[in-house]
C-alpha cells in the first residue's frame, strides 16, 4: 500500500511562550517546535501498515522551511519520500485552506489510505484531515485507536473513542483518511541508520501551480476564519497560591486542607 | 425574516447528551445577540420519547428526522440529512455540542455547503466587526479571538462547560419532520461493536481522593513517590492522558491502566480531594475533574492553566513536593 502520512509541526508544549507584538500568533524567535504528538503515532501507523503490506510511506507537511526538520525526522523513521508545501502561498490558513492543499498534494502523489493525528496542539481545529477526505471523496475516521486493515486494502476494520471510556468498532471502505488518536501505538525512534539514510531521501516543494491551485484558494485568502488576537486567559478567581520551600509549602497546604478546605 | 439560529442535538440510549442542554443555551445565548429564533433538529431513529425531552425547551421549532439509516451515528447518513435543509434555509448558525460525534462530521457538512467552521467555542462577543469567537488554543494556555471573514452559515461547535445547561430556557417548541431530507439515506460505516475500554474494575467516580499523575511525572520510573503519596491519604490514583498514552502507569502485571485515564475520553470523576501533579489543564483533563470539591495543583510552571482552576497551587517540581506532601499528610494522619 501507498500510505500518506500528514504531520505539523507544532510548538512544543514545554516551551516558553510569548504572543508576537501584533497580538496575532505566538513569537516565533527562539521558540522549539516538535512534531505534533497525534501526528507522531500517525507516521508510526503508516510505518506498520507499510511494514505490513509492502508498500511505503510518503510524509507531508504544510509550514514553513523550519518544518523541514520534522520531514526528515519521519525520513529518518522509514518514510520513503517526504513533500513540503513551503511556497509562502500556502501559508496562514485555516483548516479550510490548509486541506485544500494538502489533498493536492495527496492526489498528485496518489495514495491508498491516509494517516493523520486528530487535532493539531496549536490551533487545535480538529477538521483539517476531515476536509481533506472530503476533497478526496473519501470516507474518514477521528479519533482513531485502532485501524486493521483488511481484505489487501479494500477495507479497514476502525476502533474510535466515543466519550467517557467507550470505543466504537466499524469496518469502512479503503481508500479513507483514518485520524488517529494518541496512545494507538509505540512510536519508534530512529535509528543512526536511518538517520543517515534520510539525508539522501528526497523532499519534494511543490508550487501551487505545479499541484493545479489557484492561490486565492490557499493560505489567508482561502481561509473563512482569521485570528484576531490571541492572549492569556484571564485566571479567573486563580488557585490560592502556597510558597515557600518544599517542606514549608506540604505543611501550610495540609493544614489548609484540615481547616479552611476541611477535606482531610 | 428574523435571523435562525439552529442547535443540533446529540443523544444516547434515549437521552438527550448533556452537552445538548449546553448547545440549546449557548444557541439562545446567540440568538439574542442577533435578535433572531433558535430551533433544535433532532436525528436518529426510533426518536420515540427523544421528541418530547427535546420539544421541552424554548425552541421555535424542533425539527426531527427519523430515519433507519441514522440508527447508529454515521456520518455519511448524517451529512446526508443535514446538508439540504441548511442550505435552503440558511440558518446564520448551526451550533453543535463540542463531542466525538459532532467533531467527527460537523467539517464534512461543512465542506458540503462550503459554511465557515468554528470548532470549540467557549465565548462570544458581538463587535462593531460583528461576532467575535474565543477559542483554546495551545492546549488552553492561550485563547483566541477568531472572525469568520466569508458570508453564509457558520457551522460551530461549543465546549463542555462553556454554556452551563441549567441556562438553557425550558419552553414548548412545535415539532416538525427537517425540511428538504433526502430519501434513502445510507449508512457509511458498518458498525461492528462498541467496546468499553480497559476492565470495569477501577470506578473512579465514587473515590473521596484522587492523585492525578500528569506528563511532568516524567517517566514510568517515577511515580512511584505518587503512589506513596496516595497511600498516605488513602487516594485512589488517576492520570492525565499522556501518562497513560506513554505507558507510565501500569498495574502489577505490567498492564497499562487506561481505566485510570481521566478527562474527557476517560473517566469523569468529583472527588472532595484531586491533586494534579505535573498536570498542566487542557480542557480535556479539566472536564473530567473540575467538579472535585477541591483541587490542589502542583506545576513547575507558574503560568499553567491548572492554577485557573484549582483551589490551591503550589509553583515547583513535583519530586520535591510531593515527597514533602506525603511526609506532612503522615506526620498529621499519623
Ligand atoms: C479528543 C481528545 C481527547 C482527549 N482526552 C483526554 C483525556 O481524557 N484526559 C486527558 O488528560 N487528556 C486528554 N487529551 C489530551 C489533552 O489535550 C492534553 O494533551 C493532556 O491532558 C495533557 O496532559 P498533561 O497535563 O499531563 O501534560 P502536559 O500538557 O504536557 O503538561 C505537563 C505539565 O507538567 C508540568 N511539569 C513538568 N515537569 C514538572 C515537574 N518536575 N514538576 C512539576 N510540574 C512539572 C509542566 O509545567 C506542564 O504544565 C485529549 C485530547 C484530545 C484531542
Amino acid at each position: 500500500m501507498r500510505i500518506a502520512v500528514c504531520i505539523k509541526q507544532v510548538p512544543d508544549t514545554e516551551a516558553r511562550l510569548r504572543v508576537a507584538k501584533d497580538g496575532k500568533w505566538l513569537d516565533e524567535e527562539d521558540l522549539r517546535f516538535v512534531i505534533n504528538e497525534s501526528d507522531e503515532y500517525a507516521v508510526e501507523e503508516a510505518l506498520t501498515w507499510a511494514e505490513k503490506t509492502g508498500g511505503e510511506v510518503v510524509i507531508i507537511s504544510l509550514g514553513p522551511a523550519r518544518v523541514q526538520e520534522a520531514l526528515r525526522k519521519g525520513l529518518a523513521l522509514g518514510a520513503a519520500k517526504a513533500i513540503h508545501l513551503v511556497d509562502e502561498a500556502y501559508q496562514g490558513g485555516d483548516a479550510r485552506a490548509t486541506a485544500v492543499a494538502l489533498a493536492a498534494a495527496i492526489q498528485n502523489e496518489g495514495a491508498d489510505l491516509v494517516l493523520t493525528g486528530s487535532q493539531s496542539d496549536d490551533v487545535g481545529y480538529g477538521s483539517t484531515a476531515s476536509l481533506v477526505a472530503g476533497h478526496l471523496g473519501w470516507p474518514h475516521a477521528w479519533l482513531v485507536m485502532g485501524l486493521e486493515v483488511e481484505e489487501g486494502g479494500a477495507t479497514a476494520k476502525v476502533t474510535r473513542e466515543m466519550e467517557s471510556g467507550m470505543n466504537e468498532v466499524f469496518r469502512l471502505t479503503l481508500p479513507a483518511v483514518i485520524e488517529v488518536q494518541a496512545g494507538i501505538n509505540h512510536p519508534r525512534y530512529a535509528s543512526l541508520k536511518g538517520i543517515m539514510k534520510a539525508k539522501r531521501k528526497p523532499i519534494d516543494k511543490p508550487t501551487p501551480a505545479e499541484l493545479g491551485l489557484d492561490a486565492a484558494s490557499l493560505g489567508a485568502a482561502g481561509s473563512h476564519l482569521e485570528i484576531l488576537e490571541i492572549a492569556f486567559p484571564d485566571s479567573g478567581d486563580g488557585a490560592q497560591m502556597i510558597e515557600g520551600d518544599a517542606a514549608a509549602a506540604a505543611k501550610e497546604l495540609v493544614e489548609k486542607l484540615q481547616k479552611e478546605a476541611r477535606v482531610l | 425574516m428574523s435571523e435562525q439560529v439552529w442547535v443540533v442535538l446529540q443523544h444516547r440510549e434515549g437521552k438527550l447528551h448533556r452537552m445538548s442542554k449546553e448547545a440549546i443555551a449557548a444557541g439562545q445565548r446567540l440568538a439574542g445577540e442577533i435578535g433572531g429564533t433558535v430551533s433544535g433538529v433532532l436525528l436518529g431513529s426510533g426518536l420515540g420519547d427523544l421528541v418530547a425531552q427535546a420539544s421541552a425547551f424554548d425552541l421555535a421549532t424542533l425539527y426531527t428526522v427519523d430515519d433507519s439509516a441514522l440508527q447508529d451515528y454515521n456520518p455519511g447518513a448524517y451529512v446526508a440529512a443535514l446538508t439540504p435543509a441548511i442550505r435552503e434555509q440558511a440558518p446564520a448558525f448551526v451550533v453543535f455540542p463540542h463531542t466525538y460525534q459532532s467533531v467527527d462530521y460537523f467539517p464534512r457538512l461543512g465542506q458540503a455547503l462550503d459554511a465557515a467552521l468554528v470548532p470549540e467555542v467557549i465565548g462570544f462577543e458581538n463587535g462593531a466587526d460583528g461576532l467575535i469567537w474565543q477559542r483554546p488554543i495551545l492546549g488552553g494556555k492561550l485563547q483566541a479571538r477568531v472572525r469568520v471573514k466569508t458570508s453564509g452559515t457558520v457551522l460551530l461547535s461549543v465546549q463542555s462547560g462553556a454554556f452551563p445547561a441549567d441556562g438553557a430556557a425550558a419552553g414548548q417548541a412545535d415539532v416538525e419532520p427537517l425540511p428538504s431530507v433526502p430519501s434513502g439515506l445510507t449508512s457509511d460505516r458498518e458498525i461492528l461493536e462498541v467496546q468499553q475500554v480497559g476492565d470495569d474494575q477501577v470506578d473512579l467516580t465514587k473515590a473521596d481522593v484522587i492523585v492525578a499523575i500528569g506528563r511532568g511525572v516524567g517517566g514510568a520510573d517515577k511515580v512511584e513517590s505518587l503512589r506513596e503519596l496516595a497511600k498516605v491519604l488513602g487516594a485512589d490514583i488517576g492520570a492525565s492522558r499522556p501518562v497513560i498514552d506513554n505507558g507510565w502507569l501500569l498495574d502489577a502485571d505490567g498492564n497499562v491502566e487506561r481505566e485510570r485515564q481521566i478527562g474527557s475520553s476517560g473517566q469523569t470523576v468529583a472527588p472532595k480531594l484531586y491533586i494534579a501533579a505535573g498536570i498542566s489543564g487542557a480542557i480535556q483533563h479539566l472536564v473530567g475533574m473540575k467538579g472535585a470539591t477541591c483541587i490542589v495543583a502542583i506545576n513547575k510552571d507558574a503560568t499553567a492553566p491548572i492554577f485557573n482552576i484549582a483551589h490551591y497551587g503550589i509553583v515547583g517540581d513535583l519530586h520535591e513536593i510531593v515527597p514533602a506532601l506525603t511526609e506532612a499528610v503522615a506526620a498529621v494522619k499519623g
